[in-house]
């Protein structure tokens, strides 16, 4: 091989094992001295070595193990050089300990093992900030940088990376270990897991068309992490309903945008652009969630979008399912955001007015103000009922709060249509 | 890890029960300290006097300045500490909810830092 595809090869090597064990690697080094700035500074450098080792000596037989080692070896150097440190002895001894046991490990030729789900449970862990958790999973277990999960929160690359090297901190400070909680502490604190992963989720849905690459990948980033908690844990019937809620919100990505870009709501949508493999196994992923009868926010939700579904099967939406559907994950999470679904499903079977009289029940709740979809929904119910000076005005609010282009162009051509004709319903 | 389990209460709740509701609380911080010491976990415990009893220290300028009272007002005042042993923060989480404290206050948890190099 030419030292020049040998260096091709390394990288490719490198880059692979990068994204296939980041995290994995990144929890074990972590697992014991909870350090998982350390772990991250040794594992970079580790695959910086990889880069310049792999091309002259080839690429190793086991590369997850070998950069274990080399990663492991940096971080007792720098717990030796940082002496003074307050943690530096014992860091010290739990390291050389850890490292003779990987090192057998990686003589036999054994996997490193899969400590990524007690990753996920430390950075989730109720002492974290709710915020950050998120931005902290995509960081440690996925390797992706500060600067792209701050443009994905819209949030600055300082701020974002302070508040990641402050959960970090807290983490080792706090004493916050790696482990699966117990089995009864288990749905609550899943759920914090759970909640962090739809996050991503949620920030890479935020871009429809794909064309803003951070968001595209954090929506499979997240979808990649969902599926990896329900390989972890099989048995849990939540974990199988936000993936399954994933995969039908992502089955719709190419029906969202219409050939010129613009937003097409849900009930406008082209069932034909949906993705039949990925509804195929949200769909079987919920029955088996179903089975295991627990039901739970997320598994609702799933449901939710396979009600939508039936639109692609019968021709038209299920909406008395939908409003049960509402009705029960409103008296599951009382969330302002479901109740104004809710009352968009009430419109379809009850009529405007009473949609607009559900949806008064929240309207006095102040995390709605600067809610676009509340705005929204409100213009399109108002509209309905033929109250268009009050309809105008709130999709005046509702557009001034949009930050995607295209839905705000899709509000601006609603709120001109207004006196023109009666409007279709959606859920935006 | 060593963590200290600070207890924050209102003060005039407790001065304003019935004797026998008073002896009742104490016997629920006897039992959890009981049980502190039969896990093994307990390194220092001590129960504080009303802050009415507390003086303010402060040297500013080579002077030193001495006030009555605590040093900061608020609702729930601290009352007393426990320093305990456990393996993380789980572990001091589990045993702060057991603290009778934690029922009619609150408890901070926080981890000592180690001197020790």
């Amino acid at each position: 091989m030419s030292p020049r595809n040998g260096d091709a090869h390394a990288r490719r090597t490198a880059d692979a094992v990068a994204r296939r064990s980041y995290g994995k690697l990144v929890a074990f080094l972590a697992a014991r001295t909870r350090d998982v700035a350390a772990a991250e500074d040794a594992l970079s450098e580790a695959f910086a070595s990889a880069l310049t080792n792999w091309p002259l000596t080839g690429c190793p037989a086991s590369p997850e193990a070998w950069l274990l080692t080399v990663a492991r070896r940096k971080m007792i150097d720098d717990a030796r050089r940082r002496r003074s440190g307050e943690t530096a002895a014992t860091q010290l001894q739990v390291l050389a300990e850890g490292l003779d046991a990987a090192e057998a490990d990686v003589a036999n030729d054994l996997e490193v093992p899969d400590q990524r789900l007690a990753l996920m449970f430390a950075c989730a862990h109720p002492a974290i900030d709710a915020g950050i958790r998120a931005p902290l999973i995509l960081q440690v277990v996925l390797g992706l940088d500060a600067a792209m999960i701050a443009s994905a929160f819209l949030m600055s690359p300082t701020t974002m990376g302070q508040r990641l090297v402050r959960a970090k901190d807290k983490i080792r400070q706090a004493g916050i270990p790696f482990r699966i909680p117990d089995r009864e502490e288990l749905p609550g604190r899943l759920g914090a897991v759970l909640d962090a992963i739809y996050a991503a989720f949620a920030e890479g849905w935020a871009d429809p068309g794909g064309t803003d690459p951070a968001r595209r990948d954090l929506a499979e980033e997240a979808m990649f992490l969902g599926q990896l908690v329900t390989e972890l844990l099989p048995q849990e019937p939540e974990a199988l309903g936000l993936l399954a809620l994933m995969l039908h919100a992502e089955a719709r990505r190419r029906a969202r945008r219409n050939s010129e870009g613009e937003y097409v709501p849900l009930a406008e949508q082209d069932p034909a652009l949906w993705d039949s493999r990925m509804i195929g196994l949200a769909e079987s992923l919920l029955m088996r969630a179903s089975a295991l009868n627990s039901i739970g926010r997320y598994q609702l939700e799933g449901a939710l979008q396979s009600a939508h579904v039936h639109r692609r099967r019968t021709g038209q939406a299920n909406w008395a399912a939908v409003v049960q559907l509402y009705d029960a994950l409103w008296a599951l999470c009382g969330s302002p955001v479901i109740a104004i679904n809710r009352a968009l499903a009430i419109a379809e079977t009850d009529g405007p007015d009473a949609a607009l009289k559900a949806m008064q029940e929240v309207a006095a709740d102040v995390r709605l103000t600067e809610y676009q979809p509340y705005w929204a929904a409100r213009a399109q119910l108002l509209a309905k009922v033929g109250t268009y000076t009050e309809a105008r005005r709130a999709y005046e609010i509702a557009i001034g709060l949009e930050r995607d282009p295209a839905v705000r162009r899709f509000l601006q051509r609603r709120q001109l249509g207004l006196a023109l004709s009666g409007l279709q319903s959606d859920i935006i | 890890m060593q963590y200290l389990l600070v207890l924050y209460s209102n003060e005039s709740g407790w001065s304003a029960m019935p004797p026998a509701e008073q002896e009742q609380a104490m016997g629920a911080y006897h039992a959890y300290t009981e049980a502190l010491k039969k896990a093994g976990v307990l390194a220092g415990s001590n129960r504080l006097r009303p802050i009415s009893s507390a003086t303010t220290v402060r040297v500013a300028n080579g002077k030193t300045q001495v006030l009555n009272g605590p040093y900061a007002d608020s609702k729930e005042q601290l009352g007393g500490y426990y320093l305990i042993e456990v393996p993380d923060l789980d572990a001091a989480i589990s045993w702060a909810a057991r603290c009778p404290g934690a029922s009619h206050g609150t408890v901070e948890v926080r981890p000592v830092w180690p001197t020790r190099a």
